[in-house]
């Protein structure tokens, strides 16, 4: 114990004596987390939108008036024939056209239904997709509108009528940023014990401290603790600074019990350092285990679920983020923030975490040797 | 009693099996100063990661204090101080904290081998808050040097410890080596210089993976048979080419500002050779009969 005391005190020591790496442990997560949100959002804003409008009535100027007044197009053509708008499609200037049919107004009246052709430039596969169902659904509210003035209505409706109405639960405002803050802040310190813990024993064999280590008595499992714990106290405190970044910045306090969530996080570290500290004994030199942690960094965070939904995978990716520790932790953070989850609901991702946390830091001490 | 034992062993490395311990036998007595002396690519580190149980051997059996280097490893790492041959002490850690975390590593405190470590350790003691880093390269080898001696070990592993070393620190610290001995501590020390066999109590002659004379310093010089000769002029580099084309030579070779050279015959008349050398417009000649050195003697070895 008294040997494991003093590792750690070393650890600590050789941490806090290089500035540079302390403000970097400390800095770059609550930088990332307080730019990345703003940035990265789903909510397509500024859709470029050019007309053609051939009826040039009334009603078209109100149709139009109606798409720019929504806030989420930006008018940038206003053309007499589609060939023109096209152009402008071409040269990425807009998005979307809409062309307005001549006779727009009089068979919208007389004939009580008309058709109107929208162009979507789909390289922007989301901008494309939401931009055009954007539209959709504000001339859909136009025609609704047109129809309460024009025709009288009965006081029954003659055709039965299921009128759906949505109430969105645990984000009531689909704020964006309240789904992803949870999930940035576990990429974040997944990102930080990762690459500390992937980056320490070699380090050691870099500098070849570590022969002088390994003709000493200390045990393989107390060296790698002495690793382990440092980094796990440090992630601790960054997820901590994050959370309370979340609550000051965005909002968002946990729903959920804060004991469960340190609980999986805690649990959850030690399979990320875990991990770190394998691919530390495996590699030579900081640049192979550099390499091979952004590797698994890439795929852990994009089959993780942080941007992309899991269901909506194929079967054989959603099977590898069975193994993705980085799945479990933002699908946790998810649940107990925003959902209120207790333990019981997180168990079956506790079990899991907990399972690849034996895995890999057995490995690593097992894969730890002082002879070759 | 002997304190380390190797026999026949072999190191071999990567799939070419490059050999760099080449079926080594040794012994070395408890508290005798041991030398392995031989150039870069000699085997000497080799030997001594298998002695402290970093590199397993192919073949052949080694023991350490009667500890087998494999199946006791364990007993060996308690009581072995090692000292590799690149500086391998925390440079982050002050010299107190390097000093203090291995004293704990070993399950024991500064205080209780101070005694050991003192005549070193007040050396450099006036810059215990500084950084090994930031040490000279005198200083860091005495720091390594208290690291590895601050369990009290029984066999002193030093790999190459005064290579980069200025030549007044290389003198002292062969001085602290004599007064460890003293203490009835074996210690093995691995050197590229020859000047410094002289120092130990017996050497090993290294080349090759192969040990080509182990004996005291004195023996294998007393074992050079041949006279040798040394001899200057002011043309040195024609002087070491007529040397060679000479038909008398045995063997000759630059040292230093002179070039040494061993003769057929033990060189009867060296009139005929002095008219040899002054035939070939050689001016300043000087020739003297010298007593061999452990240099010469790891020459001739070589031949």
């Amino acid at each position: 114990m008294r040997t494991l005391r003093f590792l750690l005190k070393k650890e600590f020591r050789q941490i806090f004596r290089d500035k540079a790496i302390v403000a970097l442990i400390f800095f770059m997560p609550c930088i990332q987390l307080i730019v990345m949100p703003l940035a990265a959002d789903y909510e397509v804003r500024n859709v470029n939108l050019a007309v053609v409008d051939h009826d040039k009535s009334p009603y078209s100027q109100k149709l139009i008036s109606k798409v720019i007044a929504s806030g989420y197009f930006r008018l940038q053509g206003y053309n007499s024939s589609f060939h023109e708008a096209f152009k402008l499609i071409e040269s990425d200037k807009t998005d979307l056209i809409l062309e307005i049919p001549q006779g727009f107004e009089r068979n919208l009246i007389r004939e009580d239904k008309q058709r109107l052709f929208v162009a979507v430039n789909a390289i922007n596969g989301t901008k494309a997709n939401l931009g055009g169902s954007y539209l959709s659904s504000i001339i859909g509210a136009f025609n609704a509108d047109m129809r309460m003035q024009l025709v009288q209505q009965p006081r029954y409706s003659q055709f039965p009528v299921i009128d759906i109405v949505a109430s969105n639960w645990f984000n009531p405002v689909l704020n964006y940023k309240v789904f992803i803050v949870p999930g940035i802040l576990a990429i974040l310190v997944t990102m930080v014990g990762g690459f500390l813990s992937a980056l320490n024993i070699v380090k050691e064999k870099e500098i070849g401290t570590i022969e002088q280590i390994n003709v000493t008595p200390i045990k393989k499992h107390i060296f790698i603790l002495g690793k382990l714990i440092p980094f796990w106290v440090l992630a601790i405190i960054i997820f901590t600074i994050g959370l309370i970044l979340a609550r000051v910045i965005y909002g968002i306090a946990p729903v959920g019990s804060l004991l469960t969530l340190y609980l999986f996080i805690a649990v959850y570290l030690l399979t990320v350092l875990g991990f770190g500290l394998l691919v530390s004994t495996l590699c030579d030199t900081q640049q192979q285990a550099m390499f091979i942690m952004f590797f698994f960094m890439m795929v852990f965070i994009l089959l993780g679920g942080l941007f992309t939904s899991i269901d909506s995978m194929p079967d054989w990716a959603k099977f590898i983020t069975r193994f993705n520790p980085v799945r479990y932790m933002i699908e946790v953070m998810r649940m107990i923030i925003l959902k209120g989850s207790g333990l019981k609901d997180v168990l079956p991702h506790l079990a899991a975490v907990s399972a690849m946390a034996v895995v890999l830091n057995g490995w690593a001490i097992l894969n730890y040797k002082k002879t070759n | 009693m002997e304190a380390v034992v190797v026999q026949n062993m072999t190191k071999t490395y990567g799939k070419e099996k490059t050999l760099a311990v080449d079926n080594i036998s040794f012994s070395v007595a408890k508290g005798e100063l041991f030398g392995l002396i031989g150039p870069d690519g000699a085997g000497k580190t080799s030997i001594f990661r298998i002695l402290t149980t970093l590199l397993l051997a192919d073949s052949g059996t080694a023991s350490v204090d009667g500890f087998d280097v494999v199946k006791d490893f364990k007993s060996i790492r308690n009581t072995v101080g090692y000292m590799p041959v690149k500086f391998s002490l925390y440079q982050d850690l002050t010299i107190e904290e390097n000093l203090s975390f291995f004293a704990t590593v070993f399950g024991t405190t500064i205080e209780a081998n101070y005694d050991l470590i003192k005549d070193i350790y007040v050396q450099i003691e006036p810059f215990k808050k500084r950084r090994a880093g930031k040490l000279s390269g005198g200083m860091k080898q005495k720091l390594a040097l208290c690291c590895a001696l601050i369990h009290k070990p029984t066999t002193l592993f030093l790999d190459e410890p005064t290579t980069g070393v200025d030549p007044v620190s290389r003198k002292e610290f062969w001085e602290m080596l004599r007064r460890l001995k003293e203490q009835n501590i074996t210690i093995i020390v691995s050197t590229p210089y020859m000047d410094e066999a002289s120092l130990c109590d017996r050497i090993a002659l290294m080349q090759g993976g192969k040990i080509l004379s182990i004996d005291t310093p004195d023996d294998i010089v007393k074992a050079y048979r041949e006279k040798l000769y040394a001899i200057k002029a002011n043309e040195m580099y024609p002087l070491l080419k007529v040397l060679e084309n000479y038909p008398g030579t045995l063997n000759s070779y630059a040292f230093g500002e002179y070039a040494h050279a061993t003769f057929k015959d033990q060189m009867k008349n060296m009139e005929e050779f002095e008219r040899f050398l002054a035939e070939k417009q050689l001016t300043g000649v000087e020739i003297k009969s010298i007593e061999a050195t452990i240099e010469d003697s790891f020459i001739k070895l070589l031949h």
